[in-house]
């Protein structure tokens, strides 16, 4: 079998030029060293507490997602294009959800069929004809990207809902630069500690408009939510309040926070809580994270909520695979960056060919995240397949089929020393008056040899990620 | 400010307070604990260490014997315990966690270098040293508070930390004089011999007192006499410069109120200045003549009624609607 492209090395195994520098000087590096590195930034991550909770285990147990000492490397032409694609690719997002809550003209075109939209339990009919300043539904958007080549990137899913893990692509670099402080002179690479400033620009730029100057807010579901460091951290570096739905009110249409010098009005809500649970009046009636009645805020126009409510309508994964059609919809330009082939299990032919190549195929819920209730037909036993062929045929319009890409791995310290892991890459994309991104992303890897699965609740771990300046 | 945030300054700074307290407490009691002494007596102080806190119940339905090892182990790492060292090192920590982007990133990592360094003396806690494990609550409450002066800005979050601080500090004050000033009376009757003897262990109980609130070496420098159950209360209660004196806690107090008015505080500053008044205009001899304990208990409801009016003036969110 052929090996996947490795980020490091060639497949003679020489190390590719942007990668010479480092290559040569880790063989330098002796393994304790490594070792003690490698235990510095375990304890500096705990004591900073860069930690997640673990659900359902008692007092305080944290975890930190492990760190990896070797960076995947971009080089400033290979950044460049990836960025190119991921402002189009974002652009023509924000303009389909506009579209679908407004002319629906994408529909009337007969590129998206209308059941796809309306029959979606990600749509919500609630936000039909609402304007939202610049008409940006996203304004933060990270859309994972893997590689399966040289130069031959795609797109494996959007999300434009709660994003997270851009707390550990700046405290990744912040750790680099603190264990390896002599290859930041080796190299020069683009910075990407100064993200929370373009965060709270771009907040402030999406501001209602008869607002001057915005109060903007950060509202996380608490410290018992596995993203509580990315909320407070992003709140103390953009200095901004970190609220809790109890902590808001709503009158007159208006958002208002609980001070100790009584109320103040919220204009800005940078929202870490999903849909379901923002407002018990009009969504889960049973949820206690949410603000009664900020969607009736939300629709007066008196509080911009970053994302908007409703954005799950395109990075629904049964939507995803019209993307590269939206872009030249709207834009009229050919999409740069490529989509994973998907079938659509809804359709007859896609299920029949899916059911037939389980084994080769990777199978996702269309509404899962988190690499939770997914097959990946290689990696898998004959009974798990079997098991989950029982499930595709009950609910085919529930599931996606993608064929398995050979992602790219890294080098990466384990156990045994340093092998090649899968990775992928999660840039962020911010939507305001102007949209900005910082060079690079979060790097997941996936710590298994041979597994597929990146994220940090099935084990993954974090890499720093350098776009080398020309 | 978020009232909520608000909140959990107050909390971490009343927990640290606490942490610190109780092992000064314990510290005393052990070390008295180890002079010679009736066995009855013994039993007796390490009983009114639990009635202070209002533990006894709770550790009665765990426990068998009131003992050294069975209180100090209650008192310093049952989680079922709110008042024990690990609950209030626990609470401290969980609260700064919530508001960790208020403080200082010094102040935060200080708080949670103590949470993990705690984790560990747990593993081995049948071989912890109990003064050396006091003596590093001790410590570390002081290394936290020192990081937030050093390094907090003087702004609103900083006035609620101080807040927190004093009222605990305060309530502490009040109940390990208490206990020890009854402990003493008690030990009165029992005490037969009245000759040097007497004398001498008086001194060190006294002596284990002042430590306790870090306040040997200043009664030597102030009255650089005997050691007397009178000094000690009229230092306890009215030195002014005394950092942990029932006057000092109070007059700090009012300049912090003044500082985070708000339209709902003006009964706190009404309160806070009726007790300033009646400890400015009263004296240790008055005191006496009243009963000591009788003044300590209606100076516990005076300050805990403070502390809830704090609460329902800036903690719990303010109106509405």
């Amino acid at each position: 079998m052929k090996l996947p492209f490795d980020e490091m090395l060639d497949a003679a195994g020489k190390a590719r030029p942007h990668y010479q520098i480092f290559h040569d000087w880790l063989r330098q590096q002796s393994d304790s060293l490594m070792g003690l590195k490698r235990a510095e930034a375990d304890l500096i991550f705990r004591r900073v507490g860069i930690t997640f909770a673990v659900y359902g285990d008692d007092l305080g147990s944290e975890r930190t997602i492990p760190f990896d000492q070797v960076p995947r490397i971009f080089t400033a032409k290979e950044w460049g294009q990836l960025e190119a694609g991921l402002r189009q690719r974002v652009k023509a997002l924000n303009c389909f959800i506009y579209d679908v809550y407004h002319d629906e003209d994408i529909i009337k075109a007969g590129i998206v069929p209308a059941e796809q939209i309306y029959n979606n339990a990600q749509y919500r009919p609630e936000m039909r004809n609402v304007s939202v300043p610049r008409d940006i539904y996203a304004q933060i958007a990270g859309i994972d990207i893997v590689r399966a080549g040289e130069g031959e990137f795609y797109v494996l899913e959007d999300n434009l809902r709660v994003p997270s893990g851009v707390s550990y692509m700046v405290e990744d670099r912040k750790m680099m630069m603190r264990l390896f402080p002599d290859l930041f002179q080796k190299y020069r690479i683009a910075p990407v500690e100064h993200y929370p400033d373009l965060l709270l620009e771009c907040l402030k730029s999406v501001r209602p408009d008869n607002v001057k100057k915005a109060n903007v807010v950060v509202l996380t579901p608490g410290m018992y939510n596995s993203a509580y460091f990315e909320h407070s951290y992003l709140a103390q570096q953009m200095g901004v309040e970190l609220v809790e739905g109890k902590d808001l009110f709503v009158k007159n249409e208006q958002v208002f926070m609980r001070t100790t010098q009584g109320p103040e009005r919220v204009d800005v809500i940078y929202r870490r809580v999903d849909d379901d649970f923002l407002d018990p009046l009009a969504f889960r009636s049973d949820s206690t994270l949410g603000v009664a009645g900020l969607l009736s805020a939300h629709r007066a126009g008196n509080v911009t909520l970053a994302n908007a409510i409703g954005t799950g309508i395109a990075d629904d994964k049964s939507i995803y695979p019209y993307v590269p059609e939206m872009i030249e919809f709207y834009l009229g330009e050919k999409p740069i960056l490529n989509n994973v082939p998907t079938f659509q299990c809804r359709k007859t032919e896609d299920l029949a060919y899916t059911l037939a190549n389980l084994e080769k195929l990777v199978v996702k819920l269309t509404h899962g995240a988190g690499g939770y209730g997914m097959l990946v037909g290689p990696a898998s036993t004959k009974a798990e397949i079997e098991e989950f062929r029982k499930h595709l045929i009950a609910h085919p319009d529930k599931y996606i089929a993608q064929p398995t890409l050979a992602l790219s791995t890294c080098p990466t310290f384990v156990e045994s020393g340093v092998a090649p892991r899968h990775i992928d890459l999660r840039p962020f994309v911010l939507s305001g008056k102007t949209i900005k991104m910082v060079p690079g992303g979060l790097t997941r890897v996936a710590l298994k040899e041979g597994s597929l699965v990146v994220n940090s609740s099935q084990g993954g771990g974090t890499k720093d990620t350098w776009v080398l300046e020309e | 400010m978020l009232s909520r945030t608000a909140d959990c300054l107050y909390w971490m700074a009343r927990y640290t307070e606490r942490a610190e307290n109780t092992a000064r407490m314990l510290d005393v009691n052990h070390q008295t604990s180890l002079l010679p002494q009736p066995a009855e007596f013994l039993e007796q102080s390490w009983k009114k260490l639990l009635t202070i806190s209002k533990l006894e119940d709770t550790f009665l339905s765990q426990y068998e014997l009131v003992n050294r090892e069975n209180v100090l182990d209650f008192m310093i790492y049952e989680t079922s315990n709110p008042s024990s060292i690990v609950s209030c090192l626990y609470a401290a920590r969980e609260n700064a966690r919530v508001i960790r982007g208020k403080i200082t990133s010094e102040a935060w990592e200080t708080q949670n270098t103590t949470w993990l360094e705690l984790q560990r003396i747990l593993e081995a806690r049948h071989q912890a040293d109990p003064s050396r494990l006091l003596e590093w609550v001790k410590h570390r409450c002081h290394l936290f508070r020192g990081v937030l002066y050093g390094t907090m800005l003087k702004n609103e979050a900083f006035y609620f930390i101080n807040v927190g601080t004093l009222l605990e500090r305060a309530d502490n004050t009040a109940r390990i004089l208490e206990t020890k000033y009854e402990d003493q009376a008690s030990l009165k009757v029992l005490d037969v011999d009245e000759g040097a003897g007497g004398k001498f262990f008086d001194f060190y109980h006294w002596a284990a007192l002042l430590r306790s609130v870090s306040a040997f070496e200043i009664y030597r420098q102030i009255y650089s006499d005997q050691v007397t159950p009178k000094q000690v209360a009229k230092l306890l209660i009215f030195n002014k410069q005394m950092p942990r004196s029932l006057v000092c806690c109070v007059n700090e107090l009012i300049p912090l109120i003044s500082e985070v008015k708000n339209q709902q505080s003006k009964e706190i500053e009404r309160l806070l200045g009726k007790l300033k008044a009646s400890l400015d205009y009263s004296d240790i001899d008055e005191v006496f003549l009243q009963g000591l304990e009788e003044f300590i208990e209606g100076f516990l409801e005076r300050i805990n009624h403070i502390a809830d009016e704090f609460s329902s003036a800036y903690l719990i969110p303010l109106a509405t609607n």
